[in-house]
């Protein structure tokens, strides 16, 4: 089967690569195996949040002076705010309604009660321009009878870090009953596939019932497995304006995002091969041909151009073995400490070296093998080399931006 | 490199990170909070039931073997196949006379063929179907597939085309299915095959599957039915002639479960056990084939993903084939499980599970206003057909109808 471009990979980046592809009338195939982390996500994404332990409070301006080596760099730093827009539109177009800005955080409310930074947010996630400026005087956190994963004291705790009053409040519904009936029952996926149609009428009314002062209230992120429609059903219901904290995952609002992404992908007319490997690149004179997967076996996928958006050691885009950090699927050559004991810094919350690790890139995302370009082959995401996206918070940025760079780059 | 490979198990539980990817992706966990769900009745409750046997929980006889959980982990854990195995090795109950006919899809289907008119009318009488709904446990609710008068091997050794001047030839494995109920299939197979070249053998002696009798726990049965279909497959193959069938579930089985489930060797020939559309396609694909299709056949199609099918990655074969038919109009519907996974949704206590976990499958499929719905999967379509009330034809009989076969043989050369 022969396709314009093969994108190996299904998470946020392979995504947005392949629907920028698609909608510019490629024909393209995802091929992922399983599900992504995306299904962890918060629902916010963040650009550039630190450098070097410091806070960052104008994440373009930052940008500028990362290293010549940071993926951030090698999409050059006057393409980071078209690119952000771009990238903006397609989680949009895709039904994730998305708000925020390159120019200035947007500040989230965590599972524990901290104020994060974020370039965008799910619109309906709790966030404010700056906790210092949030407009909320008092909030009503309410929670579901039976649920675990939700800790209103630390959001109390959060809460008054920015003046705002706070009071707890439990609801019983009994659609969710069902659920506690098992001790793992009461999880935010399976009580997302409850809480639509009747069920978030009777949530509206519980809702109702609550008599508070509190100008906002703030539920788990439980509600809207596939769309924000039982979120905006339930906004519609009630007089108060209704914002959701993430919970500890399964994320709700990671799980839509990826739905969303996929279904927009398939419905431009992508391929989408989930639960399928890739385990075999077919290169010729420095380029990639063909590659073959676990499922179609001897069956060759052809395409003119390929992107690697197989992520970092969580996803076994990289993997860490006794005497090397590899890249799985094709042995891409990997950035790495030369010996095994420099990979770790013994203090488990310095920044540790291996994060920096990740394939080696040309200044057009172009990987390499075995010393060579490979001239059609290229990586986006976390397996690119040279961020530490987890004491950055970069990653959500890096997998987007590098997706739209690399699909511009194949357009061209 | 050499300590990793010996610290993976043998249906590699350990490899499990806990991100409980799975559970949003189990049909029964949606719809029934009482089954534990995938990562706790496989990988979870794996560790402490090789402590002890007893931890083993009756509950995991809800899973339905859809194997959507091995699809979604990302970190390639083998999560139905756990669980198949835990039932297997730590179920102590017997096996009930209702399970045991249900799983003997081979030895009821040659009788019933036998006597088809009288079985066929009275699985649909009322008070029969009340009898085996209290007495043997089979639902009321659910339709039985009609059986066919004769069966597809009678129609091979008797009434088919001569297959000898073909010059290639391959060998299929119909399946109980298209022996006893749907000898069309078969036929619409023979015609297809016999337009792009191929002559079609049986193979000497086919047996079931296996499938239902794996589902049931009958694993000894299972396991000769398997070494047998396995020895004629290897002469086949010793022949020239690889095995191809029509049905998904079929096909899996024997490629997958064999060595997963019934711990049978099939690594000499499981690259030559196939399904039909992926022969097909790769041909079609490499340009060695051509299919000319009848302008005027016209169809709105939705293409239905059975679970198995889904866990081969062979939907794309399928797929492709039938977007080749110019009359054909393709529906989207949502991806999801039907519900009934073999004799899973004949058993009354598992109906109401079956039709709820199928539940949004059929909205849309009743939702999108097409023709009939295709899918490789049998047990699939006799589902839809009972609870959405749409027509479900097998890809390759839908190639076949819409197929110019003389245009076909002469773009071919035949």
């Amino acid at each position: 089967m022969k396709y314009d471009s093969i994108i190996i990979g299904g998470g946020l980046s392979g995504l947005t690569a392949g629907i920028r592809l698609v909608s510019a009338g490629k024909k393209v195939a995802i091929i992922t195996s399983g599900q992504s982390a995306l299904h962890f996500s918060s629902g916010s994404m963040s650009l550039l949040n630190r450098i070097d332990g410091r806070q960052v409070c104008d994440p373009l301006q930052a940008i500028a002076t990362l290293p010549p080596s940071h993926p951030y760099q090698k999409i050059g730093v006057g393409n980071i705010h078209d690119f952000a827009a771009e990238a903006t539109m397609i989680l949009r177009r895709a039904g994730l309604d998305v708000e925020g800005s390159p120019e200035a955080h947007r500040y989230c409310l965590t599972p524990f009660g901290v104020w994060q930074p974020a370039w965008l947010t799910v619109k309906d996630i709790a966030s404010c321009s700056h906790p210092s400026r949030c407009t909320w005087r008092k909030a009503a956190i309410v929670n579901f009878k039976g649920y675990l994963d939700f800790h209103p004291g630390y959001l109390a705790d959060g809460l008054a870090t920015a003046g705002i009053a706070s009071e707890s409040y439990e609801i019983e519904l009994p659609q969710l009953a069902a659920l506690r009936k098992s001790c793992s029952g009461m999880r935010a996926a399976s009580m997302a596939r409850i809480l639509e149609g009747k069920a978030v009428s009777d949530l509206a009314q519980a809702i109702r019932k609550i008599k508070s002062d509190a100008d906002v209230l703030l539920l788990p992120a439980v509600v809207g497995l596939r769309s924000d429609a039982p979120a905006n059903l339930l906004a519609s219901l009630v007089d108060i304006t209704v914002r959701y904290v993430p919970v500890i995952p399964m994320s709700v609002t990671g799980v839509r995002a990826e739905f969303l992404m996929r279904r927009r992908f398939e419905s431009l007319g992508g391929a989408y091969f989930l639960g399928d490997s890739v385990n075999k690149g077919n290169f010729e004179n420095n380029r990639l041909i063909s590659v073959n997967t676990v499922n179609l076996g001897e069956t060759p996928l052809r395409a003119d151009e390929f992107l690697i958006a197989t992520g970092s050691f969580f996803s076994q885009g990289l993997v860490a073995k006794p005497d090397a950090v590899i890249e799985p699927v094709f042995g891409l050559d990997v950035v790495q400490s030369e010996k095994r004991t420099s990979r770790c810094d013994i203090d488990f919350f310095a920044p540790q070296p291996y994060m920096r690790f990740g394939v080696v890139t040309d200044s057009r995302f172009r990987v390499s093998r075995n010393g060579s370009v490979v001239t059609n082959l290229r990586a986006v995401g976390s397996i690119l080399s040279g961020a530490d996206s987890l004491n950055e918070g970069s990653g959500a940025g890096i997998a987007l931006l590098t997706a739209v760079a690399a699909a511009r780059q194949i357009l061209q | 490199m050499e300590y990793q490979v010996k610290n993976i198990s043998r249906d590699n539980f350990e490899q499990c990170i806990k991100c409980t990817i799975c559970t949003v992706y189990c049909p029964v966990l949606s719809v029934n909070p009482l089954y534990p769900g995938p990562k706790q009745a496989g990988p979870d409750g794996e560790r402490y039931r090789l402590k002890a046997p007893e931890f083993y929980d009756k509950a995991l006889k809800m899973c339905l073997n859809c194997k959507r959980c091995e699809v979604a982990c990302p970190s390639g854990v083998r999560i139905g196949d756990i669980i198949q195995n835990a039932r297997i090795r730590y179920d102590r109950h017997p096996v009930s006379l209702r399970d045991r006919m249900l799983a003997s899809t081979d030895e009821m289907g040659a009788v019933a063929t036998k006597i088809a008119p009288v079985v066929n009318t009275m699985l649909r009488l009322g008070p029969v179907k009340t009898l085996m709904h209290h007495i043997v446990g089979i639902d009321s609710r659910r339709t039985f597939p009609a059986y066919a008068s004769q069966t597809f091997e009678h129609w091979m050794n008797s009434g088919a085309p001569d297959q000898n001047p073909f010059r290639r030839q391959v060998s299929y494995f119909h399946g109980c299915y298209v022996n006893y109920n749907n000898p069309a299939l078969g036929r619409d197979f023979v015609t297809l095959m016999n337009a792009i070249g191929y002559g079609v053998r049986l193979l000497e002696h086919e047996r079931c599957c296996g499938v239902a009798k794996i589902a049931n726990r009958l694993i000894g049965q299972a396991r000769r039915d398997a070494e047998k279909n396995l020895h004629a497959i290897r002469n086949s193959v010793a022949d020239g002639r690889i095995v191809l069938g029509t049905s998904s579930t079929c096909i899996f089985t024997m490629r997958d479960e064999y060595p997963h489930i019934l711990h049978l060797d099939n690594h000499d020939v499981r690259d030559s056990i196939l399904l039909a559309t992926r022969f097909i396609h790769q041909l079609v694909d490499a340009g060695n084939v051509r299919l000319v299709f009848r302008r005027e056949w016209k169809k709105r199609v939705a293409y239905h993903v059975p679970c198995h099918m889904q866990r081969m990655g062979w939907a794309v074969h399928s797929l492709e084939l039938l977007k080749m038919i110019p009359g054909l109009e393709l529906i989207p519907i949502e991806p999801g499980c039907c519900g009934i996974s073999g004799t899973y949704g004949f058993k009354k206590e598992n109906y109401a599970t079956s039709q709820a976990v199928g539940a949004e499958l059929f909205d849309s499929i009743r939702g999108a206003g097409v023709d009939i719905v295709a899918s490789d999967c049998e047990t699939c379509k006799w589902q839809i057909e009972m609870s959405a009330g749409v027509p479900v034809e097998n890809p390759v009989s839908i190639l076949a109808s819409a197929l110019d076969i003389d245009a076909t043989r002469r773009a071919n050369d035949i």
